[in-house]
């Protein structure tokens, strides 16, 4: 199991454009992938409703987990995701 | 003979009239019974199931090619996703395995996920709406009845409806729909977005509006924010009359708004789209007397920058160049939620809570970052003021005009919405330049009425003797004092409202010529007697009535 904590710098959270961007991310790979909230169980990361409902903001860390192959690259394009502070349009 | 019955009220969005029959959305899908069963083969049931969700997700990617924007392509993409969610499915097939019929399933897989979105802060309980337009179209494909939308049509209509979602718009033909009226819904809707983009009249926030009957004839009046069943044909020309559309008025400026005998009351445009200004010059105002910022900022991720900011504030000015452009700071929260600017703790009561500019005190970079903006769209064009929306008290305006002036605005004002801001205009009136009252928050607050609400709009009446008192203590407290709200709009309130020492009048472009031609048929003695009346009267049915009589004297 490889875990990984990220600081959420998107100044919407893990809401619109930002969550359906790391969802369809997460889906595209293999293996379960999850994300939890400090304090509170972890849900899986490619259900939209799921992320939406952790509801986390801007400046909040959530731990991100994946097992197996390939799951180092996931957790970090993923963490690129969620890095990324703006993302309006152009 | 039974008297006929009053006209339906609403707040009215997009300026105009429209008389056409009504449609309403086809397809209100109905919820599954609960302890509705299946036959039990649960495996041909749950693949139903799940081959409704995939087909409404195909449905919601198509339309997203044809959305009118970025936003609402996003949003509709994001509706997909949910389609396709996986724990959903999860949700769906565990439902069905106990022995639960698909569509009923499929209705309480969503509950569980909708409760914890409506449970959120106010953006994602904004997603609720979205979420249960999925499921409507899921559930509605499961039980073979038509999914929920607009319906279709070769002859101009009236579109009535509860709310319309961004799916429902994308496919909507603006040369069929002459108007909209909406049960829910504000200023800011989805629906008072589009139409104001599309340049239909539109009412929303009407009680009941969904059980108008198809094919009834309304005449729906955007400035009024009414909707007349079975109008009279001289009902209809009237309104076509007074709606005077660009190409009826006349391309010399008309002359400087004012009453009979020479006191100037200039007569400016409310803008809230950039669209909008040229409606504003075509029907003869001399400057903007709020222009509403939110445009730039809504449905968008993050802060526009500097740029962008100061070129939509820049094409205001030079529409007006010899006029005042009163632009007023964002105003965001209660129904005008913005992404990047979450209220700091869920809010009950969002009217009440963190909006304009308490929001900003919260976010004074993106104060600084408009003002600088507008300090470079300013540089050269002298006709620039600036106001801050939601003031308290004197405290709140001292620092807005500190902000203002260290950005190098030397003429800051502010709104009066708030009965406090309008009880000590007086305090108020020492730190800023001026004040414009917005008639349809101060209605609000006042009469503790949520705007919102359809069910409370005999109390957004601007005709109220309170509000008119306080609009008298903002106007008498020393600096110069606008009106902007929809008060404004109607001739014979206008009239009043210079009579209780309104020093400008803003409204909706297309209410300009009535309002200049009521006003120059009047003396200001003439307009204070009609105040008087009115602040003398006890309703405001009353008030404006002892109005109208001061005023029928008239010539």
């Amino acid at each position: 199991m490889t875990e990984r904590r990220v600081k959420i710098m998107s100044r919407v959270g893990l809401h619109a454009r930002p969550a359906a961007l790391f969802v369809q991310t997460a889906a595209k790979a293999p293996m379960d992938v999850t994300v939890a909230l400090d304090g509170r169980d972890p849900v899986n990361a490619k259900s939209i409703l799921a992320v939406l409902g952790l509801d986390a903001h801007h400046g909040e860390e959530v731990t991100l987990a994946a097992a197996g192959d390939g799951a180092e690259e996931l957790l970090t394009t993923l963490e690129g995701i969620l890095s990324q502070e703006e993302h309006g349009r152009a | 003979m039974p008297e006929p019955p009053g006209p339906l009220r609403g707040t009215g969005v997009s300026a105009g009239s429209g008389c056409g029959p009504v449609r309403r959305m086809v397809g209100t899908v109905p919820e599954p019974p609960a302890g509705a069963r299946h036959e039990g083969d649960a495996a041909a049931e749950a693949a139903a199931a799940l081959a409704a969700l995939e087909r409404v997700a195909a449905s919601l990617e198509d339309l997203a090619g044809h959305a009118p924007d970025d936003a609402g392509r996003d949003v509709l993409r994001a509706q997909a996703l949910m389609a396709r969610d996986p724990e959903l499915a999860a949700g769906v097939r565990a439902r069905v395995a106990v022995g639960i019929a698909a569509p009923r399933a499929v209705f309480e897989a969503f509950a569980a996920h909708r409760e914890a979105l409506a449970a959120a802060d106010a953006y994602l309980a904004a997603r609720v709406v979205d979420l249960d337009d999925v499921r409507d179209r899921a559930v509605a494909s499961l039980l073979g009845v038509p999914v929920p939308g607009v319906p279709a049509s070769d002859e101009p209509f009236v579109l009535v409806a509860r709310d319309l979602a961004p799916a429902d718009t994308a496919l909507l033909d603006p040369a069929t729909v002459v108007a909209f009226v909406t049960e829910n819904g504000g200023p800011t809707s989805h629906t008072a977005i589009l139409a104001r983009a599309l340049g239909v009249p539109a009412v929303v926030a009407v009680p009941d509006a969904t059980a108008l009957a198809d094919g009834l004839l309304v005449l729906v009046d955007g400035t009024a924010g009414t909707v007349h069943v079975a109008p009279s044909p001289s009902d209809v020309l009237a309104a076509r009359f007074r709606d005077r559309t660009p190409s009826h008025v006349s391309a010399a400026p008309a002359g400087p708004g004012g009453t009979r005998d020479g006191r100037r009351v200039p007569l400016l445009a409310n803008i809230t789209v950039p669209g909008d200004l040229a409606a504003a010059r075509a029907h003869g105002a001399e400057g903007v007397g709020l222009y509403r910022t939110e445009f730039l900022f809504l449905d968008r991720a993050d802060v526009p920058g500097l740029d962008e900011q100061a070129a939509a504030y820049a094409e205001a000015l030079d529409a007006f160049p010899g006029g005042d452009v009163v632009v007023r700071v964002l105003d965001a929260g209660a129904d005008k939620p913005l992404p990047f600017l979450p209220p700091s703790a869920p809010e009950a009561n969002p009217a009440l809570g963190e909006r304009g500019l308490r929001m900003l005190r919260r976010h004074p970079e993106i104060l600084a970052g408009q003002l600088a903006a507008l300090a470079e769209a300013g540089a050269g064009r002298p006709g620039l003021r600036v106001m801050a929306p939601m003031v308290t008290g004197a405290d709140e305006s001292a620092a807005f005009a500190a902000a203002c002036r260290d950005a190098g605005l030397d003429r800051p004002g502010v709104m009066i919405e708030v009965p406090a801001a309008a009880l000590r205009a007086r305090d108020l009136a020492r730190t800023v330049e001026f004040f414009s009252v917005g008639t349809n928050d101060l209605a609000q607050y006042a009469c503790a009425a949520d705007r919102q609400s359809g069910a409370l709009s005999r109390l957004h009446d601007p005709w109220q003797p309170a509000l008119l008192d306080l609009v008298a203590l903002a106007a008498g407290a020393g600096v110069p004092c606008g009106v902007c709200g929809e008060g404004a709009a109607d001739p014979i309130l206008a009239c009043v409202l210079v009579g209780l020492g309104v020093a400008s009048l803003s409204m909706a472009p297309t209410a300009i010529p009535a309002v200049r031609e009521e006003l120059a048929g009047h003396t200001l003695d003439r307009c204070r007697a009609a105040a008087a009346a009115a602040r003398a009267s006890r309703t405001a049915a009353t008030a404006r009535a002892a109005a109208r009589a001061v005023l029928a004297r008239r010539r």
